[in-house]
């Protein structure tokens, strides 16, 4: 496959590193081959040159002509709804799962546990029932039929809740 | 110029009295103007304060009785003199040819140290143990002891961890605490209680006769009854405070389950 993302104006990209870590920004030109003009103007990035190696290209691209001011990137940036339209996708939802694990208190990371190892159970029980059911409708090829049932597995009801999911 | 003026105002006032009055002290007339600038000249204040008048007068001064400086001192002992003269401060020129050994309290004054804890230990935290032989167990921290060391337990049912001492340095303090109140810990749990006789069991196990000294005994530790009594108190606290929480079931498990790190994980990383 061919590159699809490319440093190019209106390109929407994310900060990977230094002080502006984590920001969006929006390349505004190209400065050279390692360098770029970006601005931010709806994540409180004020107009700058950056290293391309600091950036992480997303999918996202601003229709705005080259060297555009920053109203105009402003004006871009509202219209294509960009802070909610990155706040919706997987890459922005990965990040915000890091960051609230990141959070998580030492009883946060007990509770979590707790809850998998209820629901791995709920799930390993039903899986070994329909192993079962389906040994006997002979769907692995010749009816075998084991000698004693299956061990019941310890069962608790699954989790209702899940804290701080993932 | 100025400053001695007062002094010498003052001097006279003190006589009378009999020094039961407070002395008089006179205001100087003269006044620093600034920049070492006095009011007053010298000679105008050669007149003001009317020196002329005991210009050429002299006191004749009072005769101080001189005091001994020397004492002389009966000496034992045949074919020495009898007698020392033996001066009775010591000559000016003397100085110590050695420097005199000092004994430095250093023992003492490590009792004496001001103990700081870490702020988020206080009592109620939850705390996970990383070194002795409870090491990785939750418990819940309960005081603070004047020698600085903490005072946790289990609850000894939840985790069999007793009322013990750590100190800070081996203990990560949680975000996770337990409400206890007004909860005040028995005077009588000091350092002194949980302080253990060390010599006196190794030498009874020791120096038994009749037995073979290559053989040694372990003794196995029995708490007191004061001991089970005091922790009984102390874990009826904490477990009631427990109960008092809304997630009391998942907490005694956490209580009851051992911190440890899995892959990817660095307790510098972490929060507790």
């Amino acid at each position: 496959m061919p590159f699809a993302r490319f440093v190019e104006p209106g390109r929407v990209a994310l900060v990977a590193d230094g002080a502006l870590k984590g920001k969006l920004v929006s390349v505004v030109d190209v400065i050279d081959q390692t360098r770029a003009l970006v601005d931010g103007p709806g994540s409180g990035v004020a107009r700058q040159q950056i290293r391309l190696n600091q950036l992480h290209l997303t999918k996202f691209r601003l229709k705005y002509p080259f060297t555009a001011p920053t109203r105009v990137v402003r004006k871009a940036w509202t219209d294509a709804k960009l802070n909610e339209k990155w706040a919706e996708s997987q890459w922005a939802q990965k990040l915000a799962n890091k960051e609230k694990r990141a959070q998580m208190t030492d009883y946060d990371r007990f509770k979590l546990t707790a809850a998998r190892v209820k629901r791995n159970r709920a799930r390993t029980a039903v899986f070994k029932s329909m192993k079962v059911k389906a040994a006997r409708a002979g769907t692995f090829g010749k009816k075998q039929i084991p000698k004693t049932p299956a061990k019941k597995q310890r069962t608790k009801k699954p989790a209702q809740k899940k804290p701080a999911k993932k | 110029m100025a400053p001695p003026q007062p002094k010498a105002a003052a001097k006279p006032a003190a006589a009378p009295a009999g020094g039961v009055k407070k002395a008089k002290v006179g205001k100087p007339r003269n006044y620093d103007l600034g920049n070492g600038v006095v009011r007053f000249s010298k000679s105008k204040m050669f007149h003001k304060k009317a020196k002329y008048k005991f210009v050429g007068k002299k006191n004749p001064k009072a005769e101080k009785p001189k005091k001994p400086t020397v004492v002389v001192k009966q000496i034992g002992g045949e074919k020495n003199g009898g007698t020392r003269t033996v001066l009775l401060s010591r000559r000016r020129s003397f100085y110590p040819t050695q420097d005199k050994i000092r004994t430095r309290p250093h023992h003492k004054t490590f009792s004496k140290h001001v103990r700081n804890t870490r702020p988020n230990l206080t009592p109620g935290t939850v705390c996970i143990l990383l070194a002795g032989r409870h090491a990785g167990k939750r418990v819940v921290l309960v005081g603070v002891l004047p020698s600085g060391l903490l005072l946790v337990t289990g609850p000894f049912a939840f985790n069999s961890c007793p009322l013990r001492r750590i100190p800070q340095r081996y203990v990560i303090g949680t975000s996770t605490k337990v409400d206890l109140g007004a909860f005040q810990l028995p005077a009588h749990l000091d350092d002194a209680y949980f302080k253990k006789n060390k010599k006196s069991t190794k030498r009874s196990v020791k120096r038994k006769q009749g037995e073979d000294i290559f053989a040694t005994k372990k003794e196995k530790y029995v708490p007191s009854e004061q001991r089970k009594a005091d922790q009984k108190l102390v874990d009826e606290a904490v477990i009631k405070a427990i109960g008092a929480r809304a997630d009391k079931k998942v907490l005694r498990g956490y209580l009851k389950s051992a911190f440890g790190l899995r892959s990817s994980q660095f307790p510098h990383r972490l929060r507790f």
